[in-house]
């Protein structure tokens, strides 16, 4: 449909997005059908196989900093080894009004709170969900529910993960000198467009307390999904604790 | 000062650990490719910025090619077993929370304190890089923190580090390379291409359907990228000024606020945002790599219809 209006060369750089959709449709590595993709537009684009190597390695090398997260990694194996997560359990399962959901929900408010007051790095899978919080959302079903079955620990790790990214995403827009805001203010500058930081963050508000309400009365019905699973599964099916 | 470049190298020794401790498990049938892979890691990370772009490129391209034919293999079985963990959790007792909580108690402290210290005149960290800089130290500092109170073998905090990283295995390079991705998609000019075809073909008559059309669009075209920050420029100047603001009379500042918060809904559901939705289904060891986005799938669609009845209520009212 594009015949009368574009030449073919003028759409081929799309063929990048062409890959990534078909990729993950076929469920092929996503890492082989990213770098593909990348060199597959650069190619298509008209530049030179070097140059586009070249743009490639410069890129990834740029983002270094994104994975950081992996720093933390020494010290939550070693306390893992010594018994972090048990520890985290253990603590979790004393306390009597702890639910997965309540305490996920807790999570999702400090999350959301400190992103707004543009402590981001505060929260985290690996710093955070992975030693912490998942061990004792899984705890707190353990303790209600008795042994759980690997099925429900994989909810209730996907649950952890998630409350973190809802926190994160719509806590941040909150803080005035968070990356997003900028850049709205840098586009809205080059057109012309003069906006001020803390108009924009007030205007994230609405959006943030929306978020807070939908997610968090999902994590409290996680624990009436939770029990109800539980009431109907047979006794002998359960899988062992870890 | 201190810089980026100060925690590349701190990571590039932590990678090149990883790949020595792969090459020394005999008992791993894949120990040759995962220290090769990581190993090639971390070169980036030590000699990146030294290297030429394109040596660098190959380097990548070289792990691509180790994971996609020779395969990485999965993390070894843990050391320690459950009976020994529980009694030690039972030992140390909440002890075990301190270096956990070091990190952000010393984060924390880094982003508030660090632009304040000067060394010889200068600051001690890169003022640009304060975050970063500071979540570096605060793991270093955990660390050493938790070597001097559990006094494991000196070889522990790489061996275990080896067990998580090769849990994750290749997504945690996942977030670098859909980064260099995007940087390809604005060489090729991916962005004004979409642009140009929305507007010649979505019929645009009705201020909720440009409303609706911009709000969704962001999400959209979000979840392709895999970053709202990618998608917000091409849909704001295809959708959101010319037709929101300019036709319409929208209010600039509603459109471009609640627009990004649009494309985070985006960024819930899909594959492509990788450090959030596919790392932690890996950190966390889930089965399916897809099960994070599928949790979020629900919220992200009732907020991003929230977003467009906030959009279409007050974008107009001003």
């Amino acid at each position: 449909m594009f015949v009368e209006l574009y030449s073919r060369d003028s759409v081929l750089p799309l063929i990048g997005i062409l890959i990534i959709v078909a990729g993950f449709a076929l469920r092929l590595n996503p890492l082989l059908v990213v770098a593909t993709a990348a060199i597959a537009t650069g190619l298509a684009a008209g530049h030179a196989l070097v140059d586009v190597i070249a743009a490639f390695g410069k890129a990834f090398v740029d983002s270094r900093s994104v994975s950081i997260v992996w720093l933390a990694l020494p010290v939550i194996g070693l306390l893992e080894r010594c018994g972090l997560k048990e520890r985290a359990r253990a603590v979790i399962s004393k306390i009597q009004v702890a639910t997965t959901g309540r305490l996920l929900l807790g999570y999702l408010a400090i999350r959301q709170l400190t992103s707004a007051l543009g402590l981001t790095s505060l929260g985290g899978h690996a710093q955070m969900v992975r030693p912490l919080i998942a061990p004792m959302a899984e705890a707190a079903a353990e303790t209600r529910l008795g042994p759980l079955d690997d099925a429900t620990r994989f909810r209730i790790r996907a649950y952890a993960a998630s409350a973190d990214n809802v926190g994160l995403f719509f806590g941040e827009d909150i803080f005035i000198a968070i990356g997003s805001i900028l850049l709205i203010r840098a586009f809205l500058d080059q057109n012309g467009i003069h906006v001020e930081a803390t108009q924009l963050a007030w205007w994230a508000i609405p959006t943030a307390v929306s978020a807070f309400l939908i997610h968090g009365v999902r994590l409290l019905l996680l624990d009436r999904s939770l029990a109800r699973g539980r009431a109907d599964a047979r006794p002998d099916a359960e899988g062992a604790a870890q | 000062m201190i810089s980026l470049e100060f925690v590349n190298v701190i990571m590039g020794v932590m990678f090149a650990g990883v790949a020595i401790v792969n090459l020394r498990d005999a008992a791993s049938p894949k120990r040759y490719n995962n220290a090769v892979f990581w190993g090639l890691y971390a070169v980036t990370f030590l000699a990146g910025s030294h290297l030429s772009n394109f040596v660098n490129g190959l380097l990548v391209l070289a792990m691509v090619l180790v994971m996609a034919v020779g395969k990485l293999g999965g993390p070894p079985a843990e050391k320690s077993t459950p009976a020994d963990r529980e009694a030690s959790a039972a030992r140390l007792g909440n002890r075990l929370f301190v270096p956990a909580l070091t990190i952000p108690a010393v984060t924390l402290l880094g982003t508030f304190t660090f632009k304040y210290l000067y060394v010889g005149g200068k600051p001690l960290v890169d003022p640009k890089q304060i975050t970063v800089v500071s979540l570096g130290v605060a793991t270093i500092v955990a660390l050493i923190v938790g070597v001097v109170m559990l006094r494991p073998p000196a070889s522990a905090p790489m061996v275990e580090a080896r067990r998580l990283m090769d849990a994750v295995g290749w997504a945690a390079v996942l977030p670098q390379m859909l980064a260099a991705l995007g940087a390809m998609f604005a060489l090729a000019g991916v962005g004004p291409i979409v642009a140009t075809i929305l507007q010649r073909w979505i019929p645009l008559d009705t201020p909720f359907a440009v409303v609706a059309t911009y709000a969704v669009g962001m999400a959209l075209f979000t979840s392709v990228m895999g970053n709202a920050f990618a998608a917000f420029p091409v849909m704001t100047a295809a959708i959101g000024l010319p037709l929101v603001v300019q036709r319409f009379g929208g209010d600039v500042v509603v459109m471009a606020s609640v627009g990004m918060l649009s494309g985070y809904c985006g960024t819930l559901v899909t594959p492509m945002a990788a450090n959030f939705n596919i790392v932690p289904a890996a950190l966390l060891e889930l089965p399916d790599q897809n099960a994070v986005v599928k949790v979020q799938i629900p919220t992200a669609l009732l907020l991003l219809a929230t977003n467009v009845a906030i959009m279409y209520l007050f974008v107009f009212k001003h």
